[in-house]
């Protein structure tokens, strides 16, 4: 195998790591400050994560795991093209288990696997400006950010209430980091909010096109905004995944059929599968549409492990009586 | 009441490289006084009052502003932060055209709003009370609270933003031709809103018009402008019955009579 000869380490040459990790450098410094960068051309689209790709090929090196998803899978094909292209470019090892990884980097997810002290999570951002739909001009944004006259991003939220009743923004939920600056954290869904703050992790955001990177410390204050009598909070599912009958994830509708079949399943695809085949579970490898009907009864537990050992059972049983 | 000026204006001028917006206007303005500037177009009534709400930055000259606490601030040597927290908290912009000085994509209640959300307001419901008291304050139904200014006619715009500049209880309000393209009737009830207001809240106010009827119902004083300099000052109703200026004599007898 000589055709690693033929790039540098990790593809980008030394110069523009070096560049990129003075820009994530002043950002950890200021937590959300978007950093401007040289963004370079990468083997990829732009929106395919070029952003994210750099900022790992950066930070990557050769001790380090990697573990790339895209919405929370490992197996589609912009999570297997990027762990692809750094095993081939860095010869690193690659993995998909999340506690094992030492740099993740993520198209829109944060694991539901708790990150730990040491991990990276490099995030893919589409569009880094949380006041970009609200006021279109940058020059104007920047300014905002600099004055911290951030009343612009209430008014999003206002008009959610107002014609929705509720806060009716599911995605990129602008947060406030250190309470200083405003953050758009990618289209992640608000569900992983609260897993950005405080987390051990360390958080770095890469915007390609957009040339910006900007960074969350480790133990960083991030608070999503919301209104005193409109709190924040997340997405609640009234069913678990029908593959791995875990609650409090993040669940993805699955369509089965051409007929309304449909299910919900994690979208942390390492999660579901680890708890799958956990020797200790009970559990089965994979049940199919109509299983969430019979779940439905089941009293709601908080950790995941009692519901391992203890429901499975009631819900086949319940089923059969069906 | 005291017997400072709210605003004390000293030999501002504003030059365009070598063409002359406004030329050496010195003037104060008290606590609910509301002043007229008059002039035909091009005679530097706008660049006056962009100079003086900090939208432009004078060639040369002062103004200085009485804040809450009673102290006199130089306006061009106070920080960029410090004038926009000035500008959406104790004064006013109502543009000519609506559209410039509302956000045209949110609902009329978040135009309204806004300004609360900006100086920390966060409870819903305490900023939609508030944004049905202005709506009706200004005649807007309440059932239109939620409609975009873009389902609005023009006197409705225009009614609209004044709402939105006033619900922080500003001390100073500029206007740049505030009945500007409105038919007349509009115009009449639009005028008599904003008496109203301002005679209600003691507001000071700049106005700035071409039109001679709108600067003798609403304002006390008056400076009248050619080519960038005052040419005459003075109480509105002795202005008009008595110009003394050749250039106001022109203009106040140029009114059409109907």
């Amino acid at each position: 195998m000589t055709d690693i000869a033929t790039y540098n380490f990790a593809y980008l040459d030394e110069q523009t790591k070096r560049m990129i990790r003075r820009a994530i450098l002043k950002g950890i410094a200021i937590p959300d400050y978007q950093v401007p960068f040289a963004s370079r051309e990468m083997p990829m689209p732009y929106g395919w994560g070029t952003g994210g790709v750099q900022v790992t090929a950066s930070i990557i090196g050769p001790d380090d795991v990697l573990k790339v998803i895209d919405q929370g899978a490992d197996d589609t094909t912009n999570a297997v093209s990027i762990r692809a292209f750094f095993k081939k470019v860095a010869n690193v090892a690659v993995t998909t288990d999340t506690a094992s990884a030492t740099i993740i980097q993520t198209r829109h997810r944060i694991p539901e696997h708790p990150l730990k002290t040491g991990q990276v999570l490099v995030y893919q951002v589409p569009i880094p400006e949380p006041l970009r739909f609200l006021e279109p001009r940058e020059t104007e944004t920047r300014k905002m950010h600099a004055l911290e006259e951030y009343g612009l991003m209430h008014v999003k939220l206002y008009e959610d209430i107002a014609k929705h009743g509720r806060i009716a923004t599911t995605y990129a939920y602008p947060v406030k980091v250190e309470g200083r600056y405003v953050m758009d954290p990618s289209p992640t869904p608000k569900f992983d909010n609260p897993k950005m703050h405080r987390s051990p992790a360390l958080q770095l955001f890469g915007a390609g096109r957009e040339k910006r990177i900007y960074a969350v410390p480790p133990f960083t204050e991030v608070v999503s905004l919301d209104f005193e009598d409109h709190p924040f909070e997340v997405q609640t599912f009234d069913q678990p995944c029908a593959l791995c009958a875990a609650e409090n994830v993040y669940l993805d509708e699955v369509i089965l059929d051409d007929h309304g079949g449909h299910m919900f399943v994690c979208s942390d695809t390492d999660h579901c599968e680890k708890r799958r085949n956990a020797p200790t579970s009970p559990l089965w490898g994979g049940r199919a549409e109509g299983a969430g009907g019979g779940l439905d009864q089941s009293t709601p537990h908080s950790t995941p492990t009692p519901a391992l050992r203890a429901d499975p059972p009631h819900k086949e049983e319940g089923k059969e009586k069906q | 009441m005291t017997d400072e000026p709210l605003l004390r204006v000293s030999a501002l001028s504003k030059f365009y490289g070598s063409r002359v917006g406004c030329d050496n206007v010195s003037f104060d303005l008290w606590p609910g006084e509301v002043l007229a500037v008059v002039g035909e177009s091009g005679s530097g009534k706008t660049t006056l009052l962009n100079c003086l709400s900090t939208r432009l930055l004078p060639s040369s000259g002062t103004a200085s502003y009485r804040m809450r606490d009673g102290q006199f601030r130089e306006l061009y040597r106070m920080s960029e932060a410090e004038r926009r927290f000035l500008m959406r908290t104790d004064w006013g912009f109502v543009h000519q055209n609506p559209a410039d000085g509302l956000r045209m994509t949110v609902s009329a209640g978040a135009n309204v709003g806004e300004r609360l959300m900006a100086v920390g307001d966060r409870h819903y419901g305490k900023i939609r009370a508030t944004a049905v008291d202005w709506l009706s304050r200004v005649e807007i139904d309440e059932d239109r609270i939620d409609d975009e200014p873009r389902a609005f006619s023009g006197g409705m715009r225009q009614r609209l933003q004044i709402a939105r500049n006033l619900v922080t209880g500003p001390r100073l309000v500029f206007m740049d031709e505030p009945t500007g393209g409105l038919d007349v009737s509009v115009q009449a009830r639009l005028l008599d809103l904003l008496r109203g207001l301002v005679t209600d809240l003691g507001l000071a106010a700049i106005v700035v018009t071409h039109d001679l009827a709108v600067a003798r119902l609403l304002s006390q004083r008056m400076m009248v402008m050619k080519d960038g300099r005052v040419v005459e000052s003075g109480l509105t109703d002795r202005v008009l019955d008595d110009p003394r200026a050749p250039y106001t004599q022109l203009l106040v007898s140029s009114i059409l009579q109907v």
